[in-house]
């Protein structure tokens, strides 16, 4: 953990900046994407948009987990969560997540008697179904191809344990098809990508190596102190002004081409691609995971007969273009007046990797 | 005695008697508390302090201390931060019905052990006992009296180019509870809980320059962030933090890494901010330096007229940005 200390000492800050600042004399303005909520919180954190020439823009993307779960799934969850002998078990960030309805969430439910656990592994909720054999715990199985690998290792472990009251609701998602989806939408305008750090470790930079050979955009796999930030931003800034698009690794100190072999295989085992929801996407093909037949058993929504409300959306909240990177957090007309951190609209708001959360905690 | 914590305990009758016979008076061995009067009657003083808190963490025991000793720290150090000399406490338990004897003992003598520490007498208690699964184990409230040490003006005193002063490493409490509550602490982690009772270095700052002092405040809930967002709200004032010197201990840095969190909104238990005259501001830190828990004291910011109301961090690469309030518990991240 200490390694990272060289990464956030301010030692080179001042000559990455200069280099950024005279490829943008080239390059003119340049908008960058981050499709990953500990990048989004980072460059908040570090206050890395106020010291970026005025030609950078940094656009949030659709990579804060709980922000693309759609409204109608937050219901779902939330009625899943009022059935008799139901344990549901979550991360935190999600247990703040609201439905359709503002203030009906996890948290609330709890209060008013519902059994909710946070747990900080899909173990410990295996660790909760044993615990109490008399009730049906289901894990929320909510993330990118960063918490994947911990849920497939998790099913296969309540195999192991033949556990009976043990179930999964998977609402996992993928980084690539939602990449995709967004660089077709007719309302794209980014210039190229900051790859999540995480998911790559995972995935292995290849999975990212697409942006530059079909669509000629760059893309740098970036970790999350502020010297991995602004080295990724110059890369993009220079791949951008020699007109050479490519894909660069700069956090090779997790991050390897291939990824994690182990964890792609377990998730592999476990999972199948299907068609995902995401809030202000809507369906991608081939964006999320879902448990496979063979693991039926502990696949929540088969288990419960789960089906999420349609067309449930939260009355004036835009999280959805904030997702896709089309509309600003303070641009929002709810931003920091009908909406903020205590008494939050939409999901983006909520979650401590959201844009908009990020934008309120640590000024615009 | 018995083994648990039974309802009985707390029924008044000759159980919670015997509990405060063999278990309590002993342990704070006080001629008020002795008389076991409804109220104890004090040597007095002409300007009081007084101040109460109450005590839920969860799990009573946490790496670096106990619910009993932040019982006692935490009541001594709101008495301390209103300037007073703490003297006085009063201590009530709300028991849970099954409590493990032994640990109420563990708990007692850790509370006596603070109390010692601390200079301050428990001169009047209670004890409630509640049904099994009606509480968490163990609940404690404590109030406390002190005598006024120095008059301080409060946040109506700052002015634009006073100085902020931490008199520690930040977010100790906080991070090692966390830690403790997701079950990764190992039985010799060096992440420890900074509670400690703050009667020394009080005493120490307000002797060293008495009218130099406008606030002072000990960053619990919350942490750092929301406490100086309190001292800024409502006044023309706003204070700007120099993030690299905030000191924050290695463990700290990286459990909030792990976790998702951010030290400057973890609770601290025993550590003390101060804004005071900027002239003053060696002084004072000097003297903190020479008492035990005042070793790593900072100054980490000043009190401007930028941006009133708001508490601003300059960020370790430069970067500069707004750290509002703590809005609700923060919650690990998933990813």
């Amino acid at each position: 953990m200490l390694y990272d200390r060289a990464f956030k000492a301010p030692d080179h800050v001042p000559e990455l900046l200069r280099k950024i600042e005279a490829y943008t004399e080239m390059t003119g303005p340049v908008t960058f994407m981050e499709v990953c909520g500990t990048h989004t919180m980072a460059i908040a954190r570090n206050g890395i948009k106020s010291i970026l020439p005025d030609r950078v823009t940094l656009l949030s993307g659709p990579g804060c987990p709980v922000c693309v779960t759609p409204a109608g799934y937050m219901d779902m969850i939330l009625s899943l969560s009022q059935r008799p002998g139901v344990r549901v078990a979550s991360y935190g960030d999600l247990l703040r997540v609201p439905g359709s309805i503002r203030g009906d969430t996890l948290l609330a439910r709890k209060a008013r008697g519902a059994l909710v656990d946070m747990v900080y592994s899909p173990i410990d909720a295996l660790d909760l179904a044993e615990a109490h054999p008399d009730q049906e715990v289901v894990f929320l199985g909510v993330g990118f191809e960063t918490t994947a690998p911990g849920t497939a290792a998790c099913v296969l472990e309540a195999a192991s344990r033949d556990l009976d009251n043990f179930s999964v609701l998977s609402l996992l998602k993928k980084t690539e098809p939602v990449l995709r989806a967004l660089i077709g939408a007719p309302d794209f305008t980014v210039d190229g990508f900051l790859c999540p750090g995480h998911v790559a470790a995972v995935t292995g930079s290849r999975a990212f190596a697409f942006l530059p050979e079909e669509f000629h955009l760059p893309g740098v796999v970036a970790g999350f102190e502020a010297a991995d930030l602004l080295y990724a931003i110059l890369e993009l800034t220079r791949m951008v002004a020699s007109k050479t698009p490519g894909l660069s690794n700069e956090y090779t100190r997790l991050v390897r081409p291939e990824g994690n072999l182990t964890a792609l295989r377990l998730m592999d085992q476990v999972f199948t691609d299907c068609e995902s929801d995401w809030r202000g996407l809507g369906l991608i093909k081939h964006s999320g995971y879902a448990l496979r037949e063979k693991y039926a058993r502990w696949d929540a929504f088969k288990k419960f007969g789960l089906k999420p409300e349609e067309n449930r959306e939260i009355p004036g909240c835009r999280c959805g273009q904030v997702i896709r990177g089309s509309l600003s957090p303070g641009d929002c007309p709810l931003f920091g007046t009908a909406c903020s951190p205590q008494d939050p609209v939409g999901p983006c708001m909520v979650s401590g990797e959201g844009a908009c959360a990020a934008a309120f905690q640590y000024g615009k | 005695m018995d083994t648990h914590i039974t309802l009985d305990h707390g029924s008044g009758g000759l159980k919670t008697a015997r509990l405060i016979d063999t278990l309590l008076l002993p342990a704070f061995d006080d001629p008020a508390l002795s008389k076991l009067e409804d109220g104890a009657v004090l040597n007095g003083h002409d300007r009081l302090v007084f101040s109460t808190d109450s005590f839920v963490v969860s799990p009573w025991r946490f790496p670096g201390g106990d619910i009993g000793k932040l019982s006692v720290c935490g009541t001594v150090n709101d008495l301390c931060m209103a300037g007073g000399t703490p003297k006085y406490l009063s201590l009530s338990f709300i028991l849970e019905e099954g409590f493990p004897m032994d640990d109420l003992k563990t708990i007692v003598a850790s509370i006596a052990d603070q109390a010692r520490e601390a200079g301050v007498s428990i001169v009047t208690g209670d004890t409630k006992v509640v049904e099994a699964g009606k509480g968490d184990g163990i609940y404690i409230n404590t109030a406390g009296i002190g005598f006024l040490r120095a008059d301080l003006p409060g946040k109506a005193g700052m002015r634009a180019g006073d100085a902020v002063l931490v008199s520690g490493s930040v977010g100790c409490h906080g991070a090692a509870v966390m830690m403790a509550r997701a079950g990764l602490l190992s039985e010799n982690s060096p992440l420890i809980s900074d509670c400690r009772p703050l009667h020394q270095l009080s005493a120490a700052v307000l002797d060293a320059a008495p009218a130099s002092i406008r606030v002072l405040r000990d960053p619990t809930r919350g942490g750092v962030a929301t406490t100086l967002n309190e001292f800024t709200e409502g006044t023309p004032f706003s204070i700007e933090l120099e993030d690299r010197r905030i000191p924050v201990d290695p463990p700290v840095e990286a459990a909030c890494d792990m976790l998702g969190l951010d030290p400057l909104y973890c609770a601290c238990e025993g550590r003390m901010l101060i804004v005071c005259a900027p002239e003053s501001a060696d002084t004072i830190l000097e003297a903190m330096r020479r008492v035990p828990g005042g070793e790593n004291a900072a100054r980490v910011g000043q009190v401007t007229d930028d941006m009133p109301g708001k508490v601003l961090l300059k960020t370790a690469v430069g970067g500069r940005r707004v750290l509002a309030k703590l809005s609700g518990a923060q919650l690990p991240r998933i990813c």
